[in-house]
């Protein structure tokens, strides 16, 4: 108890009269009661809400139809096999048309993969960075939605960018995908998909250095 | 010179600053309170940059385990109006022969996550244990012969055709699983899709830029 009640001495004779308590409430179990609460309330609450990253993948068609047709010099494949190995080549590795092209080991750091996206996207980089930057500097001052919409117009525009195919392995672990996904979007990247493996790509990626 | 002669008081303290203090964070928890969902496994999901929240409405969660055990989940709709969820189970009920009773119904629209075959359903709703019906839970059954995920992802379209489609996935299930299930969702007319991840700040700027 934080209170300790004092016996008051009494008067010698005289009358007994009610005394008058003082307005004093023990506030100890109100406060003990607040700090449960208080203690649930601060474990249970879920202060960070997860976020999502935002997918939208080419319609399915019955049909098969011819695939379209993607300049083969933008073409940046990215392979990822099992235990988080990542590849990539340029080109298409097409069987009638040796030499089949090298794939070159990556990874997902800083001097990995995000390096070789942002050299082939270089160009398409830049105009968004320096829009970003003038919108942060307040030298454009527009609607989050209207730069949204003007971003998408740039990566629409883009002629010169890379086309990033991500080819993932039957191996291949789902949070690869995501980190290579997640590298299209830190690097600005137009136009990228996932793809399954050609049977050719399947023996190159076997045969890879591992 | 006479002593000062202390006097001695209650050992009392006042507990009134406290008390308020309290009662100010007590209140502003309980407003801002949105309570961690019970998840039926233990998911380990990757980081991504996107700072997009998950949206609170309109949404049906696939959740993919690591033990590659499927789970669903469904909201209710924007208030209380709404009943999707029960909608959802009347709907699969009348898909695979099984009627439910109201109070069924009830328990499964504040249900939450779940993930077991339709045939457990009816009991998986009148277990009163808690620790009984968490080993009920095996998983939605997702093979060829026997899809009901794809009728739970399909249902779940027709009683609510805003719901977007989110995937809750363990970062180390391998991806021909999730691709199994994008491409089970794709088939009911769903092209986009958001991972849920965790956020992770990677700033990237024009010094970044190789030289």
């Amino acid at each position: 108890m934080a209170e300790i009640i004092q016996e008051e001495k009494r008067q010698k004779g005289g009358k007994k009269r009610p005394r008058r308590g003082v307005a004093r409430v023990d506030m100890t179990p109100m406060v003990d009661l607040m700090a449960l609460l208080l203690t649930f309330f601060m474990l249970t609450t879920a202060f960070s809400k997860p976020k999502v990253m935002v997918i939208t993948m080419p319609e399915k068609e019955d049909k098969p139809h011819d695939q379209p047709k993607i300049a083969a010099n933008r073409t940046l494949n990215i392979l990822l096999g099992d235990s988080d190995r990542v590849y990539y080549y340029m080109g298409v590795a097409d069987p009638n048309k040796p030499p089949l092209p090298a794939l070159i080991p990556t990874n997902f750091s800083k001097d990995g993969l995000q390096k070789i996206l942002l050299e082939k996207n270089k160009d398409l980089f830049t105009k968004i960075a320096e829009y970003k930057e003038a919108r942060l500097k307040g030298k454009i001052v527009v609607a989050d939605t209207t730069a949204d919409d003007y971003i998408k117009q740039l990566k629409i525009d883009d002629k010169v960018g890379p086309i990033v195919l991500i080819k993932p392995d039957a191996k291949a672990k789902y949070k690869d995908v995501v980190a290579a996904i997640n590298e299209m979007a830190i690097c600005n990247i137009a136009s990228y998909a996932i793809v399954d493996l050609s049977p050719t790509e399947k023996e190159m990626l076997k045969s890879a250095p591992r | 010179m006479p002593k000062i002669k202390s006097v001695a008081r209650s050992p009392h303290v006042d507990m009134t600053p406290m008390v308020d203090l309290f009662t100010l964070l007590l209140t502003f928890f309980l407003l801002t309170a949105v309570f961690i969902p019970m998840e039926p496994a233990q998911i380990t999901i990757p980081t991504s940059v996107s700072a997009k929240s998950v949206p609170d409405h309109n949404l049906m969660t696939i959740y993919i385990a690591p033990n590659k055990k499927i789970f669903f989940n469904y909201d209710n709709g924007q208030d209380t109006s709404y009943h999707y969820r029960a909608q959802l189970l009347e709907d699969m009920g009348k898909q695979y022969g099984i009627k439910f009773t109201p109070a069924e119904i009830k328990h499964f629209s504040n249900a939450g996550t779940f993930g077991l075959p339709m045939k457990d359903m009816k009991a998986w709703l009148n277990v009163k244990n808690a620790k009984d019906a968490e080993q009920m839970q095996t998983g939605i059954p997702m093979d060829s012969l026997d899809n009901q995920l794809a009728w739970w992802v399909r249902m779940a379209r027709t009683v609510n055709p805003y719901a977007e489609v989110a995937i809750k996935a363990d970062g180390d299930v391998e991806f021909p699983v999730i691709k199994k299930v994008l491409d089970l969702v794709q088939s009911n007319g769903v092209n986009r899709f958001d991972f849920i991840t965790t956020y992770d700040k990677e700033e990237v700027g024009l010094n970044d830029l190789p030289k």
